[in-house]
């Protein structure tokens, strides 16, 4: 993707022919209408309640110019066997992708030249939803710019898990757009690693149908400049979604998670943990939504912080009415390494039920002198005590990883990455 | 093996003296055991030792094997062979005991300039140190005292001891919160751990313990100050009297 034209395309509204520019009917469609709601909306001004802790600015400037040079997480996952999909600068390599049994992967350069598709019933419908009650108009644009993404149909329950390795040559935008449909029972594990561009704006839509399950593991740990995640999820009955990201590159990262909890017993996790260092500045902004009786989610983030590095969390659980039984749990925690270091957080309950649990705390602390002193005394130097304390802070985020080999996969990384600093 | 010169401490933060011009000769392979009343300083001279922040050494010294101590590191102390099993061993969730303990026997070899332990090296002699002290693999694979018990806490301080091979060993109220046989296994490792090289300083408050490892030197600690020092009937006029009769002995 030519870094001009995403320059233009992030300041003005586009023409129609740009916009529907070899769409096919389903495409030109979800693109003209996702071009209005973001023309409705508006760009994200630094006055924005939602972006009180974030400056908007970077991502949407125009005249950002970025160069980053490549250190990512290759290598990590290889051993689990995996299908596998590479990005190179924003694009699908292969020129056939692989197959799996059980779903079909498509690049939504080919499906959107298609004037019919299954990708239709979603793509930009989850995003759309997202815009209320708050508006995400970068999403929106998103869905009417991304020329490129991962489409994957999920029709059974996939054994290996799909990975997307994107790779850059370091100084491009890159606007993607994945969306992934998990049919009644079918089950499927999406990684994603390395970075697809120096600035990146990412969305992720995920439809989970009843007894559904989806498993989502990201590891941001490139040197991507600036980077913007919107994952949108519908979740049905009895179904499950679980999604963990790791982040210890990258300097300015916001991720955001929008998921409607649209049927009985559904149960959903979100979690992060990151590690930041100087200018790293890191955004979780959750919004769950309980549309449904007797589901559980859970919110659980862990941030390490040194050196002036600010983390952010801004997580909300809405209970509408007649979302009995739900059960919400909110927890994010920093570890602040030094006292330029600082956290924020928004935590926020909303609810209109009366037979609800819902707990939530926020905390930030400093390293436990009494555990330092414990593993010094045992001859452990302090760097590397700290190093273990630090693990056993976050440990409590990569629980929420289901699967134990990708947990440990994520626990071995980040111990190296932490030994290497 | 250890040896403790008028040593005078106070709290970093506060000017609060708490030891008050300690002096201890521990000889190698020899059992010594502290009591005393609460505050007398007992706990503060097992942190002091051992490195931990937030206590100022203001006068005298301590040698361990005539190697002076106190401007160690807490992590060089443990590698020149000190180690301090504590009264509240601390719970480090998400490290497992297995990883911890394996990292503390590598991070000491390489401070000591020795080779590292191969890993299936290390698991063979955990697992057979671990069956002794009656700790299963279970106890072994769970994060760092993690949900443990008392007792288990106990005895996984003691596993450390026995992985970590010191000279020099102290132990703060290892008995407290034991019952009567979690008290004998911990006694029992040890025991088993003495030889006529390694030294023991075992800090308490009743005899009970001593009856299950004997010491051969008994030090009755108040204010800040050894104040008498006997063989183990010391430690049994204690059990009978209390400390009243002794501390106005001194007086």
């Amino acid at each position: 993707m030519a870094v001009s034209s995403q320059k233009t395309s992030s300041t003005r509204a586009l023409t129609d022919s740009e916009l529907t520019d070899s769409s096919g009917a389903w495409a030109r469609e979800a693109r003209m209408t996702a071009s209005k709601r973001a023309q409705a909306a508006g760009l994200p001004q630094r006055r924005d309640e939602y972006w009180k802790y974030t400056r908007p600015d970077a991502f949407v400037q125009a005249d950002v110019t970025l160069q980053a040079s490549l250190r990512t997480s290759l290598g990590l996952f290889d051993r689990r066997t995996t299908v596998s999909v590479g990005f190179g600068d924003g694009k699908i390599q292969a020129a056939a992708l692989p197959s799996a049994v059980h779903c079909t992967l498509e690049s939504l350069a080919s499906a959107s030249v298609l004037d019919l598709h299954w990708a239709r019933d979603v793509y930009g419908r989850l995003e759309a939803a997202g815009q209320k009650p708050v508006e995400r108009s970068l999403a929106a644009v998103n869905t009417a710019i991304a020329r490129e993404g991962l489409l994957l149909n999920v029709t059974g329950a996939v054994e290996a898990p799909i990975h997307i390795h994107a790779t850059s040559s370091g100084h491009s935008d890159a606007i993607i757009h994945h969306v992934i449909k998990v049919a009644e029972g079918a089950a499927v594990t999406l990684i994603e690693t390395g970075q697809y561009g120096a600035r990146s704006n990412i969305v992720l839509e995920v439809d989970v149908a009843d007894g559904g399950r989806f498993h989502h593991i990201r590891v941001q740990d490139g040197n991507e400049r600036h980077m913007l995640t919107h994952i949108f999820g519908k979740i049905g009955a009895e179904a499950t979604f679980k999604s963990f990201t790791l982040t210890s590159g990258v300097e300015l990262t916001r991720n955001e998670c929008v998921l409607q909890l649209l049927g009985d017993n559904a149960s959903v996790s979100v979690a992060g943990a990151c590690l930041g260092d100087r200018d790293f500045h890191h955004d979780d902004t959750v919004f769950i939504t309980h549309d449904a009786v007797n589901c559980e989610s859970r919110q659980v983030f862990k941030k390490v912080l040194r050196n002036g590095a600010v983390g952010v969390f801004q997580g909300k659980i809405l209970v509408k009415a007649g979302a009995q039984r739900t059960d919400g749990y909110q927890i994010s925690q920093s570890l602040l390494l030094d006292d330029d270091s600082q956290f924020l957080a928004k935590p926020e309950l909303e609810i209109y039920a009366d037979d609800v649990a819902c707990s939530h705390g926020s905390t930030s602390g400093a390293i436990d002198e009494q555990a330092l002193f414990y593993l010094r005394s045992r001859g452990v130097p302090e760097a590397k005590a700290v190093d273990l304390l630090t693990l056993s802070f976050v440990a409590e985020a990569i629980e929420e990883i289901e699967d134990e080999d990708l947990a440990q996969d994520i626990l071995d990384h980040l111990t190296e990455t932490l030994s290497a600093r | 093996m250890l040896n403790i010169k008028n040593l005078h401490v106070k709290l970093e933060e506060e000017d609060k003296q708490i030891l008050k011009g300690v002096n201890l000769f521990l000889e190698p392979g020899k059992v010594h055991a502290i009591m005393g009343p609460n505050g007398s300083g007992k706990s503060t001279l097992s942190y002091v030792l051992s490195g931990k922040g937030g206590y100022e050494v203001t006068d005298g010294s301590a040698q361990l094997e005539g190697v002076d101590i106190l401007d160690m590191e807490a992590e060089e102390r443990a590698a020149a062979g000190l180690f301090l099993a504590f009264q509240y061993p601390v719970e480090i969730p998400g490290v497992g005991n297995m990883t911890f303990l394996r990292t503390a026997v590598n991070a000491q070899r390489k401070l000591r300039g020795e080779e590292e332990m191969s890993a299936g090296e290390f698991l063979k002699v955990v697992r057979a140190k671990a069956k002794d002290l009656k700790i299963d693999a279970d106890m072994l694979k769970r994060p760092v005292n993690v949900g443990f018990s008392g007792g288990e806490k106990k005895r996984n301080e003691i596993l450390q001891m026995a992985m970590l091979e010191p000279k020099m060993c102290i132990l703060d109220e290892t008995d407290s919160g034991l019952d009567v046989d979690a008290m004998k296994l911990v006694a029992q490792g040890v025991n088993a751990l003495r030889d006529d090289k390694r030294t023991f300083l075992v800090i308490t408050h009743y005899q009970r313990l001593l009856d299950h490892i004997k010491p051969d030197v008994v030090h009755i600690m108040a204010n800040g100050r050894i104040i008498k020092t006997g063989g183990p009937e010391l430690a049994l006029e204690v059990e009978n009297n209390g400390y009243a009769d002794l501390l106005e002995e001194v007086a």
